[in-house]
């Protein structure tokens, strides 16, 4: 390896580099395989070749995509196949399943960090575009299609181009109110939704460093919606404290060595980057999307934009489009704009920080709408409702259910009726995602508590007052 | 897979922007097995709305197209391969945009489907050109990296590697297996590295 210095992109690329062709393609070790029922297709090919699973020990089943919310006693025969499909697949290849009744259940980018199975300088993937979730523990972790899935199940390994790297600085510090979701959707407004496009992604700088492994997962959750390969934290003490203890996570010597470690994989000071975008942490402020891409987002303060003030054709037109499906007028304030209902959960904020900060703004109020809260686990549930937090979204009229992607896919029957406008905390404003025809405005759990009690989309700074978060 | 080397067909202009891959397959037909075909599928709720650019798919006009004209970003958002699926099932065989989605675009180029990048200007005069709106022949040579339209040409761009492995029709599996010693000498250099990369037993 040479002496240069590296970013912690290169660092984990190196140490999992098996080989590299003549055509630059790297044959890359994969150290966890995270699969859902969707990787029915994948299972299917391995079937079709005869093959084995090459690492069943590294690769573990998480029931999550079509998983029902409420009433897992009289599931919907469709539904069920699904989730029936996967037990039968993971039992016949030997994998561990976190199945329907099982403990750990939950959405597979919420319960596999919290069960100490990501690790910092691991390469980990899934079927799944919102596996950038796990470079919060400064993993190099991303999605892949089925065609891969088949790949990593047969041979723990796949062909990848080394990316190009970019660095996201965020400076200074966020104002009361702004969380992560904040950041990431005011780094995706400013590059676009394909801005990271062939890149890596480290998020670095002072605002980085102050969030928790929470906010971190949720910041890198989104690197995806920027068209990002991946996004990732380099660890730190805030990592290590975190992963100390958990099921998975290495005990004893054994993780004393892996802190050390860890501690190493630090970009180097001078590395290059190749492309570096730095944002004032200080200037962000609660942003919503207005459109149905997530790079048509503004801070809640703003108004619907102005087509004919776009000078870009295509996002001109991209934007006219928009309003149309959205049922929105140019230069309407985003605090005018009324909602039908409210979601609050999905691998981008459905864990215990994101339940606290919705339950602050909602507590002894009531919601003019309807909403689903799905916590990101089995285990977020539960701790959850040891803290209260189940009676607080109870008493302001939201339904408190069980884990899974839910509202936010729409897979498992959680549905927003067509035409219905719904704040939600997922991740993808796009047409249909929440159910066909449904209207979606993503922001962060306060700000979706917040337009739960007013009806509108709403600045939740103000409802915040003389509370904690 | 089926090598590609010369298209030659009409070709749909889908005059939008990110066009995400929720959009090309909504998440409600993911349940069904690939053997009953995915191309019914494609772009379902956009194609049912008669004044809608995606209803082209069904117009006489554009029948056997095997190209598909967009903006930029297509096929951004989830992983879903069943978005290529519906493609490839419908028939597509090149997609031409001025950016793809990282993931889409792999896994296009796995059920040989070409992801060709043209310039954005490129893009506008082919979703603007007469002879491609009237549903007139369009020429693209992979080897060359050429798009014909009548007298026009335009060049696009295409990973190497994927390049290759198209012209070809490669799978990558077989080639890994061939690498199966350099895999296991890594497994037991890496075990040394980093012995606690595994999961801890409980």
């Amino acid at each position: 390896m040479s002496s240069a210095p590296r970013t912690i992109i290169d660092k984990i690329w190196d140490a999992h580099a098996i080989a590299t062709r003549e055509d630059g393609q790297t044959l890359l070790f994969i150290d966890r395989h995270l699969l859902h029922e969707g990787s029915f297709h994948a299972f299917d090919q391995v079937r079709k070749r005869g093959a084995q699973l090459a690492r069943p020990d590294l690769t573990f089943g998480v029931a999550d995509h079509y998983v029902p919310t409420r009433n897992r006693t009289a599931i919907a025969p469709e539904i069920r196949r699904m989730v029936d499909q996967l037990v039968d697949n993971t039992t016949a290849h030997g994998i561990t399943l976190f199945g329907l009744d099982d403990p750990r259940q939950g959405i597979v980018h919420v319960t596999v960090p919290a069960q100490g199975l990501t690790l910092p300088g691991l390469t980990i993937v899934c079927g799944d575009s919102h596996t950038s979730t796990h470079g919060a523990f400064g993993a190099y972790a991303f999605g892949i299609g089925a065609s891969e899935v088949a790949h990593v199940m047969m041979t723990q390994t796949l062909w990848q181009k080394r990316p190009k790297r970019m660095r996201v600085r965020v400076d200074g510090a966020l104002p009361p109110g702004s969380t992560a979701k904040d950041i990431a959707l005011s780094f995706i407004a400013q590059v676009g939704a394909d801005g990271a496009r062939g890149h890596a992604i480290e998020y670095a700088g002072s605002v980085v460093r102050a969030l928790s492994m929470e906010g971190r997962l949720t910041l890198c959750n989104l690197s995806i919606e920027s068209g990002g390969r991946l996004g990732l934290v380099a660890p730190d003490e805030t990592t290590f404290a975190f992963l100390k203890g958990r099921p998975f996570a290495p005990k004893g010597e054994a993780f004393e060595r892996a802190v050390a470690d860890w501690r190493a994989l630090a970009s180097d000071d001078d590395a290059l980057f190749d492309r570096e975008i730095v944002i004032d942490g200080s200037e962000i402020a609660p942003v919503v999307t207005w459109g149905v891409s997530p790079e048509q987002a503004l801070p809640i303060t703003a108004a619907v934009p102005d087509p004919d003030r776009i000078d870009d054709v295509s996002r001109a037109e991209a934007a006219r489009d928009a309003l149309t499906y959205m049922g929105l007028s140019p230069g309407m304030k985003l605090s005018d704009i009324r909602i039908d209902r409210v979601f609050i959960g999905s691998c981008t904020n459905s864990r215990i920080e994101d339940l606290r900060a919705a339950a602050a703004i909602l507590a002894g109020r009531h919601a003019v709408v309807p909403g689903l809260v799905s916590p990101g686990s089995a285990a977020v549930k539960k701790q959850a409702e040891e803290e209260g937090l189940d009676h607080i979204f109870r008493a302001a009229g939201l339904e408190w259910v069980d884990s899974g992607c839910s509202m936010c896919v729409g897979m498992n029957g959680d549905l927003v009726p067509p035409g219905e406008r719904c704040a939600s905390t997922t991740n993808r404003n796009f047409k249909g995602r929440q159910g066909q025809g449904a209207r979606t405005h993503l922001m962060s759990p306060a700000m979706v508590a917040a337009a739960a009690i007013t009806g509108r989309l709403t600045d939740m700074r103000p409802l915040l007052e003389g509370r904690t978060p | 897979m089926t090598p590609l080397t010369l298209v030659e067909s009409r070709a749909i202009p889908l005059p939008l922007a990110n066009v995400d891959t929720d959009q090309l397959i909504p998440a409600r037909f993911m349940k069904r097995p690939r053997s009953e075909g995915y191309g019914p599928f494609l772009l379902h709720d956009l194609r049912a709305e008669p004044a809608s650019e995606a209803a082209r798919l069904d117009h006489p006009t554009f029948a056997g197209a095997q190209i598909l004209i967009t903006r930029r970003n297509f096929g951004s958002g989830s992983s879903r391969e069943a978005a290529v699926y519906a493609l490839a099932d419908f028939g597509f065989r090149c997609i031409l945009a001025p950016s793809f989605g990282d993931i889409f675009a792999s896994n296009a180029v796995k059920n040989g489907v070409l992801p060709a990048i043209i310039a954005e200007a490129d893009a506008e005069a082919l979703l603007n050109n007469e002879t491609v709106r009237s549903g007139g022949a369009v020429h693209i040579d992979l080897a060359q990296q050429i798009i014909r339209v009548g007298n026009h040409t335009i060049g696009f761009e295409i990973e190497p590697v994927w390049k290759t492995q198209l012209l070809n029709g490669w799978d990558d599996i077989d080639m890994t297996r061939s690498y199966s010693g350099a895999i296991a000498d890594f497994v037991a250099r890496d075990a040394q590295a980093r012995p606690w990369a595994a999961p801890s037993r409980r």
